[in-house]
C-alpha cells in the first residue's frame, strides 16, 4: 500500500473514528484502525466490536493495499504534524511495519494484517429511512442525559426508538428513563420509518452520533434490523449493535391526571434551585417546592452545613402543595427546556411530576419526587 | 483492700490468703490473684470447643472419646474437641486431613439449631450480668462490667467466676474468660489457658505481658500482613513498639496505627452491645464438585430466598449483591453488582446474581456457592418501584403473601419450580449462618 492524503483531512476523520477504540484492549487488533486504499480513496474504519465507524476520504492512491495501525498513536502524529503538510502512508515488503512520512518526519509504526480486522457482519438492513441532521440531534440532546448507567437493567442503557401515532400523528420518538427521571421526544416520522421495530441504541453509540451530528446539516440515513442500526452522516458510516432487551412500558408512568399545574419562568427558577442546592449534600440533593398563592419557596435543609430558601412569584392557583426533588435533576430538566417558561403538572409529594414548555409541547419529561 | 482479699478460689469462691498454692476451703489448685483483680472490668468470655462440648454433654460416652463436629466427607471441621485437638485436628480444616490425623475421631454433623439454642442461653446469662454485652459469635463475646459491683454486691471478677459456675452447672459447657483493660487484651487473656480458664491481664503487667510476644497475638493481623512485617525485621510486639508509629504506617497501611497502638497494649474500643450489620449472606458446600449452570442456578435459586427471608427478618434491604464461589482447589472468587435501587426481594436478587453465574460457568469444577447483599439500608427504602420498574410492588405483594403461608405451613407450603432440583443436590454442611 502507498497513498498520500493531506493532513488536515487525515485528522478530521481519524478525529471521527479513533474515538472508538478503547484505550484499553485485551485482543490487540482492537486497538487498530484499519486503513484500505483503493480507487483514488483511503477508508478508514475502527471497532469495540459493539460499534463500527468508517469513514473515506480522496488520497493519491500509488499502490492500493490494507493494514492496521494503532488507531490513538495515528492520531496523535496527524495531529502533531504541521498544518497544510502531506502525509504518505506505506507498507513495503515486510508487512508487519507501516511507515508514515510527512516532511521530514517518518515514523514506522507495527502494523496488523487486514485479515485479523473484525468485521461486525451488519447483515440485512429491512429498514431505512432519513430525516434531517439537526431534529435526530434534538432527538438525542434532549433525552441523552435520562439514559440509565446501571448495570442490572442493562435495558435502561440507551435511547428507545420507535415510531408510534401521537395525536394521530405517526411520530418518531426517544424515550430514556433511569428510573428516577424520564425524557420522551418526537419528531414526525420520516417516511419510511412506519413499521420500524422499537429498538434500544446504546449510550455509547448515541453519544459518537451526538459527537458526528455536531457540524452535519445535511441529511442522515438511517438503516435498521432487529439487532443493528447503521448511521451514515456525510462520509462517516456508524453501525452499531443494539441493546438485546425489552424496554419498559414508559406510558404507563407517563402522568394524566396530574391537575395542579404550576408555571414557572425557566431561567430565574433554575437559577433560583442552583442557588439554593449549593448546601445540599453530595448523597441527598433534596430541594422542596412549597407551593402556595401564586407563591414558590425553595428551601434545602443540610443538617450537616446549613440551610437555605428562596421565593418566587410563580403562576399556581392549586391549593397548597409541598414536594421534593433532586437538585440535579431538575437542573438536568430545565436545561434542556426551550421556552421562557416552563409547565409542571403535579399530583401528590408522593407521584411522579410531568414537566414540560408548555401544553402539548413534543417534549416532555417525567421526575420522581423526593422524600423531604 | 490488699492481701487475702485479692486472691480467691475458682472453684469455690472462697478468699484465701496471699501465696497459697491451694485454696484452704477446697483443695483446688485454681485459686486465682491479681493487685489490680478488682479494678479490671473489660471481659472477654469465649466457649470452649463450642459444638464440641455440647455434643459431649448430650452423648457422655464421648466423654474421652475425640470428637470432631464438621460437615460430611466434603466438608470441614466446624469445632475439634480438646481431645482431637491433641492430634492436630484445628479448625477450618478440610475433613479429609483431620481424619487423616486422628482416623478414630468420632465425626459428628453440626446441630446448627442446638448450638444456637445454647448459645441463646448463654447470652441470656450474660445480659443478667450487664447490658453492655457486644456478642462476636455464637459462642463468645465481650462483657463491660464497669459499675456492677453493687448490683452484684461483688466486684466484676467474682461475678464473672460465678457466672463460669453457674454456666457449667446449668448447661454443662465451660467457658474461660478474659479480664483487662480494654477488649484487646481481655480477648487475649481468654486464651491464656483454655479450657475452663480465666486470665487477668492488669494495666501495670501490660508491658511486659506483651514483651516477646510474636506480632501475630494482634486479633485481625493476618498472614499478608504478618509477611510484609516480617520482611522488615518486624517479628514479636517489641519490634513494633521499637519503631515509629509512622514507619509501620508506611509498611501496612492506615491500619499500621492501630497495630502501633495495639502493640503498647492501648485499645479504645467502646463494648458496643448494637454492632451494625454490615452484611447478610448465605452460603452451602456441595457434596460432590458441580460444574454446570443447570445445577448450579436451582441452589443459588434456594440460597436466595434464604437471604431474602434474612433481609427480611432483619429489617434490611440492599444495595449490592455478591456472588461467592469456591472452586474444588480452593479459590474463592467473588462478583458483585450494585447501583440498582435497594432490594430485599428474591426474585430480583436472583435477577442480579443469575447472570454473574452464568458467566462464572465456564467448566470450572465448584464446591461452594454462596450469595451476600451489602451496603444495607432500610427496608422502608426497598422495592419502592420507580418510573422503569412497575413490577417490584406487586412482587413485593407477592413474596410477602408467600411468606405469610410459609409461616403458616412450613415452608414447603409454596416451592418455586426452579427450586425443585435444588433438592436433588443436598448441601454437605449447614455452614451458612453468616451476618457480619
Amino acid at each position: 500500500m502507498k497513498v498520500t492524503v493531506e493532513r488536515a483531512a487525515l485528522l478530521k476523520s481519524l478525529g471521527h473514528v479513533h474515538r472508538v477504540v478503547e484505550r484499553r484492549n485485551t485482543i490487540p487488533i482492537l486497538s487498530n484502525v484499519l486503513l484500505r486504499a483503493e480507487s483514488g480513496m483511503l477508508h478508514l474504519k475502527a471497532t469495540d466490536l459493539d460499534l463500527e465507524v468508517t469513514e473515506a476520504l480522496a488520497a493519491d492512491v500509488e499502490m492500493g493495499g490494507a493494514t492496521t495501525v494503532p488507531a490513538h498513536v495515528l492520531y496523535d502524529i496527524v495531529r502533531k504534524l504541521p498544518d497544510g503538510s502531506q502525509v504518505s502512508l506505506e507498507t513495503g515488503g515486510d508487512t508487519s511495519q507501516m511507515l508514515i512520512r510527512s516532511g521530514r518526519s517518518r515514523f514506522s509504526l507495527q502494523a496488523l494484517p487486514e485479515s485479523d480486522f473484525p468485521d461486525i457482519a451488519a447483515g440485512e438492513m429491512p429498514h431505512r429511512f432519513s430525516l434531517p441532521a439537526g431534529e435526530l440531534k434534538r432527538l438525542i440532546d434532549k433525552t441523552q442525559f435520562a439514559i440509565s448507567t446501571e448495570e442490572t437493567r442493562y435495558y435502561l442503557n440507551g435511547i428507545y426508538l420507535h415510531t408510534i401515532e401521537s395525536n394521530g400523528m405517526p411520530v418518531l420518538r426517544a424515550v430514556a428513563t433511569d428510573g428516577h427521571r424520564l425524557a420522551r421526544v418526537e419528531t414526525a416520522a420520516p417516511e419510511g420509518s412506519a413499521g420500524m421495530p422499537g429498538v434500544i441504541v446504546p449510550r455509547k453509540a448515541v453519544a459518537e452520533v451526538q459527537k458526528l451530528l455536531e457540524d452535519a446539516d445535511a441529511q442522515v440515513s438511517v438503516e435498521l434490523s432487529p439487532s443493528k442500526i447503521r448511521l451514515s452522516i456525510g462520509s462517516v458510516v456508524l453501525t452499531s449493535k443494539l441493546i438485546d432487551g425489552t424496554f419498559p412500558d414508559y406510558q404507563r408512568v407517563i402522568p394524566t391526571g396530574n391537575d395542579k399545574h404550576l408555571v414557572v419562568e425557566r431561567a430565574s427558577f433554575a437559577a433560583a434551585v442552583d442557588r439554593v442546592s449549593t448546601i445540599s449534600s453530595e448523597r441527598g440533593r433534596a430541594v422542596k417546592l412549597a407551593l402556595a398563592d401564586g407563591r414558590l419557596t425553595l428551601s434545602v435543609t443540610n443538617p450537616d452545613s446549613g440551610s437555605a430558601t428562596e421565593e418566587l412569584e410563580v403562576d399556581y392557583e392549586a391549593e397548597p402543595l409541598d414536594i421534593g426533588f433532586n437538585a440535579r435533576y431538575l437542573l438536568d430538566i430545565t436545561a434542556q427546556l426551550d421556552g421562557d417558561t416552563a409547565l409542571f403538572k403535579l399530583a401528590d409529594p408522593g407521584s411522579p411530576t410531568l414537566i414540560q414548555d408548555r401544553e402539548g409541547a413534543s417534549a416532555l419529561y417525567v421526575l420522581m419526587p423526593m422524600r423531604v | 483492700m490488699a492481701g487475702a482479699s485479692n486472691i480467691f478460689c475458682r472453684d469455690c469462691l472462697t478468699l484465701t490468703a496471699p501465696v497459697r498454692p491451694r485454696c484452704p476451703a477446697c483443695g483446688s489448685p485454681r485459686v486465682l490473684s491479681h493487685p489490680e483483680r478488682d479494678r479490671l472490668s473489660i471481659a472477654h468470655v469465649d466457649c470452649d470447643a463450642f459444638y464440641a462440648t455440647i455434643e459431649k454433654r448430650d452423648a457422655p460416652e464421648l466423654r474421652d472419646k475425640p470428637v470432631i463436629v464438621g460437615g460430611g466427607k466434603r466438608g470441614v471441621v466446624s469445632t475439634a474437641c480438646y481431645i482431637a485437638r491433641t492430634y492436630g485436628v484445628r479448625s477450618a480444616m478440610p475433613m479429609f486431613k483431620a481424619l487423616q490425623a486422628c482416623p478414630h475421631a468420632v465425626v459428628i454433623k453440626p446441630d446448627m439449631e442446638k448450638y444456637a439454642r445454647v448459645g441463646r442461653e448463654v447470652r441470656r446469662m450474660m445480659l443478667e450480668l450487664t447490658p453492655l454485652v457486644e456478642p462476636l459469635s455464637i459462642d463468645e463475646a465481650f462483657l463491660d462490667l464497669t459499675g456492677t459491683e453493687r448490683l452484684h454486691k461483688a466486684s466484676p471478677a467474682i461475678t464473672l467466676a460465678r457466672f463460669a459456675q453457674r454456666v457449667e452447672k446449668e448447661l454443662g459447657i465451660t467457658i474461660s474468660v478474659g479480664l483487662s483493660v480494654n477488649k484487646f487484651l481481655a480477648k487475649i487473656a481468654s486464651d491464656l489457658d483454655k479450657p475452663r480458664g480465666f486470665s487477668i491481664i492488669g494495666e501495670a503487667g501490660v508491658d511486659s505481658f506483651l514483651a516477646g510476644k510474636p506480632v501475630s497475638i494482634i486479633h485481625g493481623i493476618g498472614a499478608a500482613t504478618q509477611e510484609r512485617l516480617a520482611r522488615a525485621g518486624l517479628r514479636t510486639i517489641d519490634d513494633i513498639r521499637a519503631r515509629d508509629p509512622g514507619e509501620i504506617v508506611a509498611l501496612v497501611g492506615k491500619d499500621g496505627l492501630r497495630l502501633h497502638r495495639l502493640a503498647h497494649g492501648i485499645d479504645t474500643r467502646k463494648v458496643d452491645p448494637v454492632r451494625e450489620t454490615k452484611s447478610i449472606s448465605a452460603e452451602t458446600t456441595f457434596n460432590h464438585d458441580i460444574r454446570d449452570v443447570e445445577t448450579l442456578t436451582p441452589i443459588l435459586w434456594r440460597l436466595t430466598e434464604k437471604l431474602s427471608f434474612r433481609l427480611k427478618k432483619a429489617g434490611f434491604a440492599g444495595r449490592s449483591v455478591t456472588l461467592k464461589l469456591k472452586t474444588a482447589d480452593f479459590r474463592t472468587r467473588t462478583r458483585s453488582r450494585s447501583g440498582f435501587p435497594p432490594t430485599q426481594l428474591a426474585r430480583r436478587l436472583f435477577d442480579i446474581a443469575a447472570p454473574m453465574l452464568a458467566s462464572e460457568c465456564d467448566g470450572t469444577a465448584f464446591r461452594l456457592i454462596g450469595i451476600g447483599a451489602s451496603d444495607l439500608c432500610d427496608a422502608a427504602l426497598a422495592d419502592t418501584g420507580d418510573l422503569a420498574d412497575t413490577e417490584s410492588v406487586r412482587l413485593a405483594r407477592m413474596e410477602r403473601a408467600v411468606d405469610n403461608l410459609r409461616e403458616r405451613f412450613g415452608k414447603a407450603a409454596v416451592v418455586r419450580g426452579i427450586g425443585f432440583a435444588a433438592d436433588a443436590m443436598r448441601p454437605a454442611d449447614k455452614k451458612d449462618d453468616s451476618r457480619r
